[in-house]
């Protein structure tokens, strides 16, 4: 393997705590966005904040931002995944009502 | 990956030849244990999405009858959490050995109180019998008094119809299951961190070895992006 | 194990305690540890399927009733397929050939490999007390609400069985992607690993992204009837369709679990006896990749008649057919090594004859299902139970009998009895087809599948199925007993027995514990099949007599 892992990498302190008091923010965001009603938007907004949260997480607490490709994909796959599981199974849902169930003859 | 034949540290494995090649191994095979866990979490979350999706309303109710400040306090208890972790890792990356376990206490320290507060939680749901399963008893009096009904349904809400109240059910039986198991996962991680202590008090970690810590960080790391889910999902959304 | 000479130490003699085989961390035993406990399974399984067979000799029920029937065949899906069939090729030839393939001293995590086995015979208990306490009649398929609300049998130990030997599979997959990432032998790029590398690769990534899913999803049908808690209960709003959603995410995939790893055996033993390079080695490669991801958006084709939309219908429909195409590629491929290629008749080669004619019909049948129109008609018939047995018996099965005799001397250092051999493989070629090509008729003439009465009409085909099915049966037991015997009284074998590439026949027979002392460097693709002579004096390293 010649990706190479930089599993080593030290981060300074501050960003540590540059994440954290963004994550922080971001919370008191999403808590305070929630009382407002935004239409369609509302799941959309807190969805995103979420994965912007996630993300963040992601990129610096476990060090996906330093680390190799294959790495990266692993997470990427699991999260696509998900996201087709859901996709495939909502699109069933929602369309289910299309057709008015057979009559008898 | 030639033959090593120099020094072979106690924590090789005969079956590897590098330190390096073991590491890289260890990160890589934690993070296909949480792409497994997305998938694991993801089945619930597609089942809070398609009933969210088929009873929106039921849903609403049920969630603004959780307590949004416990729910915030604990989202950001979980963040401090995750980062006396990361500050744990930090530490055995810099040799420090008495930094990892001040952190590594912090971290169970703040865990704890996420469950303690889990437990509060949990309390009051049981003493207004929203505990999904046999004893769940749909108080339609209770959730006016709350004014949990969100005002955009107001309308279409009748909160005495038994249907409605069942739907609530079923909001409670994915908050439980999926909380639940969230915990399940926290006490997991806390349980493996006494390990760590253990072996921390021995002094085995050091800038050449600290793949446990690192990984007991990442699997910690996961645990807390679940919350930052799961915490808009069941508190938030229906909220206005 | 008697099989080991005396002068050489091997990963079989090295030492022959209790403790030294169930606390091994050796991947070649743990892999004999996983083939003892599945044989197991098999047993049961089988004799499940010899009941029911029999049931099914006469229309009327006279050797059980419908109560008894359905408990059989739920047995006889749940051991075949959770404690068989997936852990078949992977946790038994995967966790012994994997390693050496590649020129690894062990797994990446030997602990987790033998914890996976703890784990998978943990399951295997569970799922047995569900028999013993008197079963299951739910199907293989615990679809709510027979699971749920109208459960009457032992449900939630079998759920808890599958829930636990799925963490056992996780952890298998685990292991094997790992493993093939970092540890390969200096020289071993990703295209020249053997085929069967490729196989066990995509079925791991099968198990890592499918099995959690299966997990969760009986442990909510668990948590719903241990605590009343309504998930998938219609009564308080529930969808049981959102179990057959999650169930098939899984379980179509798991399909695939069962055949991928098959393929992989068929494409090693197509090149040496052939004594060709497979012909395509680059598509077959990634034809197993194809198969692994588009298996995993296909599952609706289970559903077509259960109320799922038809909109989502089509999509499954659609795509059903587009996993046809990298199947295909790989049948053809096969046949086109076969072409001038030298071909000569021992037994892993029948077997993987056998595995490309049955499996083109179990795949083919398979086109058929994934049309909507004809699924409506032929759905829960026979015709399902004969295109899936093609593929699971038909093809995984024999590609696993197959395995086992192409690397029996590799495991045992002892060679099966080869006229046997022949003689059997053709048994069970005849007794499966007969066992499994009436049943296509009888489906297609309307017999449902699960019953255990039928009209007299479907009578004499009935009767042809059994048949088969003792010749099949017949079959199984003459290689248990020949391989049995094998392991005291066989010929002695040689490093290379079969003049094979691939760096396992490199090793001598048994393979000796670490399988190498220095890690071989590889300069050469796989199936290089073009010098002879390199395989049989150069490599021959091991310390076997004749030759």
């Amino acid at each position: 393997m010649t990706e190479h892992s930089g599993n080593h990498h030290i981060m300074p302190l501050k960003i540590y705590l540059g994440v954290f008091l963004a994550l922080m923010v971001l919370t008191i965001l999403t808590v305070w966005v929630a009382f407002y009603d935004l239409g369609f938007l509302n799941v959309f907004v807190a969805v995103t904040i979420a994965c912007v949260k996630a993300y963040i997480v992601l990129l610096y607490f476990m060090h996906l931002r330093y680390n190799a490709r294959i790495l990266w994909l692993t997470a990427a796959a699991g999260f696509i995944w998900f996201v087709l599981l859901t996709a495939f199974t909502v699109s069933d849902v929602l369309t289910r009502g299309w057709l008015p169930p057979p009559e008898a003859w | 990956m030639a033959e090593t034949e120099t020094s072979h540290p106690d924590h090789l494995a005969h079956h590897f030849d590098s330190v390096e090649q073991q590491r890289e191994s260890a990160s890589f095979g934690m993070w296909l244990f949480i792409a497994q866990e997305i998938m694991f979490f993801g089945g619930l979350f597609l089942g809070y999405i398609v009933y969210r999706i088929k009873y929106p309303m039921a849903f609403a109710t049920g969630s603004n009858l959780l307590s949004i400040e416990w729910g915030a306090f604990n989202t950001a208890v979980l963040i401090g959490s995750s980062l006396t972790m990361a500050l744990a890792v930090r530490a055995a990356q810099t040799g420090n050995n008495r930094l990892i376990i001040r952190w590594i206490l912090a971290t169970m320290l703040l865990g704890s109180v996420f469950l303690g507060v889990k437990v509060v939680e949990y309390k009051d749901k049981y003493d207004h019998q929203l505990v999904a399963g046999p004893m769940f008893e749909f108080d339609a009096d209770y959730v006016l008094e709350r004014e949990a009904v969100p005002a955009v349904y107001a309308d279409d809400i009748d909160v005495h119809d038994p249907q409605f109240g069942s739907n609530v059910h079923l909001f409670y039986s994915f908050y439980f299951v999926m909380t639940g198991m969230h915990a399940l996962h926290m006490i997991i991680g806390i349980g493996v961190m006494i390990w760590l202590l253990v072996k921390a008090y021995r002094k085995r970690f050091g800038p050449d070895y600290y793949s446990p810590v690192e990984m007991t960080g990442l699997y910690w790391h996961f645990v807390d992006i679940v919350w930052i889910f799961l915490f808009p999902m069941l508190y938030l959304m229906g909220r206005h | 194990m008697e099989s080991g000479d005396t002068k050489r130490k091997h990963y079989l003699n090295i030492e022959n305690t209790p403790q030294s085989w169930l606390l091994t961390l050796d991947h070649k035993r743990i892999g004999i540890l996983y083939l003892v406990t599945i044989l197991l399974f098999f047993f049961l399984g089988g004799v499940a399927a010899v009941l029911f067979r029999l049931e099914l000799l006469t229309p009327d029920a006279h050797l059980v009733e419908h109560e008894t029937y359905n408990r059989l065949f739920t047995m006889h899906g749940v051991t075949m397929i959770f404690f068989f069939l997936i852990p078949s090729i992977p946790a038994v030839l995967g966790n012994f050939l994997l390693p050496i393939m590649i020129g690894a001293r062990d797994m990446a995590f030997p602990r987790i490999n033998l914890a996976s086995w703890y784990v998978f015979t943990a399951g295997g208990l569970f799922g047995l007390a569900a028999i013993v306490f008197g079963g299951v009649d739910t199907g293989w398929t615990f679809y709510t609400p027979y699971s749920s609300t109208y459960a009457n049998s032992n449900v939630i130990l079998a759920a808890l069985g599958i829930f636990i030997a799925g963490f056992a599979s996780i952890m298998t997959g685990l292991n094997f992607i790992v493993t093939i990432h970092k540890m390969r032998a200096p020289g071993l790029t990703w295209f020249r690993l053997p085929l069967f590398i490729w196989g066990q690769y995509a079925t791991a990534i099968i198990m890592i992204l499918g099995t959690p899913v299966i997990a969760i999803t009986v442990l909510l049908v668990g948590i719903e009837r241990l605590f009343g808690v309504g998930i998938f209960d219609p009564a308080i709003g529930g969808d049981p369709l959102l179990f057959q959603h999650l169930f098939w995410f899984y379980s179509h995939p798991a399909v695939y679990i069962m055949i991928l790893p098959g393929m992989g055996v068929i494409s090693e033993v197509i090149a040496c006896f052939s004594r060709k390079r497979i012909f395509g080695y680059h598509v077959v490669a990634f034809s197993s990749l194809a198969i692994a991801i588009l298996g995993f958006f296909v599952w609706g084709h289970h559903m077509f008649v259960s109320s799922q939309s038809m909109y989502a219908g089509m999509i499954f429909s659609i795509l059903s057919f587009l996993v046809a195409i990298p199947s295909a590629i790989k049948v053809f491929n096969w046949t086109a090594t076969l072409y001038k290629g030298s071909i000569s008749l021992d037994t892993p080669m029948l077997y993987a004859l056998g595995f490309i004619g049955l499996f083109t019909i179990g795949g083919l049948t398979g086109l058929f299902l994934a049309t909507m129109a004809i699924n409506i008609h032929v759905h829960d018939t026979y015709f399902v139970v004969a295109h899936f047995h093609y593929v699971m018996v038909g093809g995984m099965l024999m590609a696993f009998l197959g395995g086992i005799h192409f690397w029996w001397p590799k495991m045992f250092g002892r060679m099966y009895p080869e006229a046997w051999g022949r003689f059997a493989a053709i048994v069970i070629f005849v007794g499966f087809n007969l066992t499994f090509f009436p049943q296509f008729i009888l489906g297609y003439l309307g017999m449902p599948r699960r019953y255990h009465v039928y009209p007299e009409e479907f009578q004499v085909l009935n009767v042809m199925s059994t048949a088969g099915a003792s010749i099949l049966g017949a079959g199984y037991l003459m290689v248990f007993v020949y391989l049995v015997w094998s392991l005291f009284k066989g010929r002695r074998s040689v490093s290379n027995p079969w003049c094979a590439a691939g760096l396992e026949w490199r090793v001598s027979s048994p393979p000796p514990q670490h399988n190498f002392k220095k890690a071989p460097v590889v300069d050469r693709d796989a199936y290089d099949y073009t010098d002879e002579d390199v395989y049989k004096s150069d490599y021959d390293s091991g310390g076997t007599s004749d030759g």
